[in-house]
């Protein structure tokens, strides 16, 4: 690993003001993801500047009808979190599915969304969702923050500090995991609001994390599985690599789609095993 | 593109390592295991992997276990780590490393001191888990010897005997 300055900030300002003075500094949070990418030397940072001391970043809370969940809030936390079970339980499912626990222990909800890997699950719940990112400098709708291939709207020494999940009727998250790291292969989250069904698919596309439009509509006019069109994605926008082919992913997602309409009917699981690859929430 | 010299720097921190509370001079990036490996010649805690997903470098943190391949010895500045030598001793083991001789859990022994670290997390949060949930748990651990099944019943195992023991003690009103 390349040597790198450290510098562990006790405010957003502080992190912020380091961020912008020291030239090629990145935010650390829970590096499940950063210090495997400085340990290949995909990334070297002149500095990283650690959120993990500041306390105010940390933690759940339910205000105005949106549940708001801190930037270094790990995935342990908010998959244990009552507040979060009680709320939005598709929610703290998806978190309770990302990796192993030593990876839910240490990684975090903004260091997810600000990495923006495209089989990654969070981003799928935020815009599944209509969620709000909220950095030190804005607010940014999950519509307009993801904008691409591991890219998104947060600009140099921006930092996330927390997300606002509104709170739908219903919603439900499913994906075909990875074998191995449990990312997904493909992953579907669908909620139903009182003006609006949103479907996020996540793990397919070339682009990273995008809305099914087609499903949204059919679902918006009648909320049940059969309505849902097949291959609705064109298959060029589709990821095809070492796990998957373009075909299967549009294949899954019209499978998982369904799989989350039902379990937003509150239909029992018919595929709750976790190690048979698929799990639904 | 222009190539820059980053100065490594030093920095002291203080650490509970098995009980005993240390400071100790590292650069900004050390890994945790590499501190506990050279620093302290705490050679149980292993390295099976550069990805982060084997689990044979697993210690506890702060009551979580938690990848010390993953994470900077600089983030354990202040905090309490435990690895396999702070759990039980050669002349008594711990009821986990009991039950894995017991069980034969273990061939080669390279993912042992993780897993072990792993499964105390569990039955110290779920103390009577069932086999699906010690399997999910065991998810980071990866061993390429056992086939599992063995190491899923020893996981099983301890936490019967914790759970006795435990209730043993609160009979005995100890
Ligand atoms: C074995 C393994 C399995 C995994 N499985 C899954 C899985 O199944 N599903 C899944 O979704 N993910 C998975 N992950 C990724 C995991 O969820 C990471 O925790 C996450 O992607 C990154 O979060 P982090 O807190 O660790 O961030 P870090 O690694 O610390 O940072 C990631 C990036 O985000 C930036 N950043 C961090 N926080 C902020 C902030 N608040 N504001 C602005 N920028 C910030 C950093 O500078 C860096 O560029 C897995 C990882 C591993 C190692
Ligand atoms: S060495 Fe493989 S996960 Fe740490
Ligand atoms: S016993 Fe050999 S890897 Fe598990």
């Amino acid at each position: 690993m390349k040597p790198f300055q450290y510098r562990l900030a006790k405010s957003v300002p502080e992190a912020v003001a380091a961020l912008a003075q020291i030239a090629e500094a990145r935010p650390l949070a829970g590096g499940m993801t950063l210090i495997p990418a400085l340990k290949h030397g995909l990334a070297a940072p002149a500095a990283l500047v650690d959120l993990g001391g500041i306390a105010s970043l940390r933690g759940v809370s339910f205000e105005n009808g949106e549940l708001v969940v801190g930037a270094m809030t790990t995935h342990a936390a908010v998959a244990g979190s009552p507040i979060v079970n009680e709320r939005l339980p598709a929610l703290g499912r998806l978190a309770g599915g990302i990796g192993d626990p030593q990876v839910r222990h240490r990684g975090t909800l903004g260091g997810s969304v600000a990495n923006n890997d495209p089989a990654a699950d969070y981003p799928a719940g935020c815009l599944g969702l209509g969620a709000t990112i909220v950095t030190n400098l804005r607010t940014v709708s999950a519509d307009e923050f993801f904008t691409g291939f591991f890219s998104t709207a947060l600009a140099p020494a921006e930092v996330i500090t927390s997300i606002r999940f509104p709170v739908p009727m219903r919603a439900a998250y499913v994906k075909f995991a990875n074998q191995a790291s449990r990312y997904a292969t493909v992953g579907v989250f669908i909620s139903q609001s009182a003006n609006a069904v949103r479907v996020a698919v996540t793990g397919a596309g070339r682009s990273g994390v995008f809305r099914a439009g087609e499903m949204e509509q059919a679902l918006a006019k009648d909320f049940r599985p059969e309505t849902l069109p097949a291959h609705c994605v064109a298959l060029d926008d589709l990821n095809t690599d070492l796990h998957a082919s373009a075909e299967y992913r549009s294949h899954l997602i019209n499978v998982l789609a369904r799989r989350a309409v039902e379990a937003c009917m509150g239909a029992p699981s018919r595929h709750p095993v976790r190690h048979g690859g698929a799990y639904a929430f | 593109m222009t190539t820059k010299a980053v100065e490594g720097e030093r920095h002291t921190i203080q650490v509970t390592v098995n009980g005993k509370r240390q400071a100790a001079e590292v650069d900004s990036h050390t890994l945790l295991v590499e501190f506990l490996r050279e620093s302290f010649r705490l050679t149980g805690t292993h390295v099976g992997c550069d990805t982060s997903q084997c689990g044979a470098c697993v210690v506890e943190f702060e009551g979580n276990s938690v990848k010390s391949c993953t994470m900077l010895a600089v983030q354990a500045d202040g905090g309490r780590i435990t690895t396999i030598e702070g759990v039980g001793s050669r002349e008594a083991l711990h009821p986990m490393q009991e039950a894995f001789t017991e069980c034969h859990a273990l061939q080669c022994g390279y993912c042992t001191p993780g897993m072990v670290m792993s499964a105390c997390d569990l039955v110290r949060k779920n103390p009577s888990p069932s086999e699906a949930e010690i399997r999910d748990w065991l998810d980071g651990n990866l061993c390429r010897c056992t086939g599992y099944n063995n190491i899923v019943r020893a996981v099983s195992e301890a936490a019967q005997a914790l759970a006795s023991g435990a209730q043993a003690g609160v009979k005995s009103g100890a």
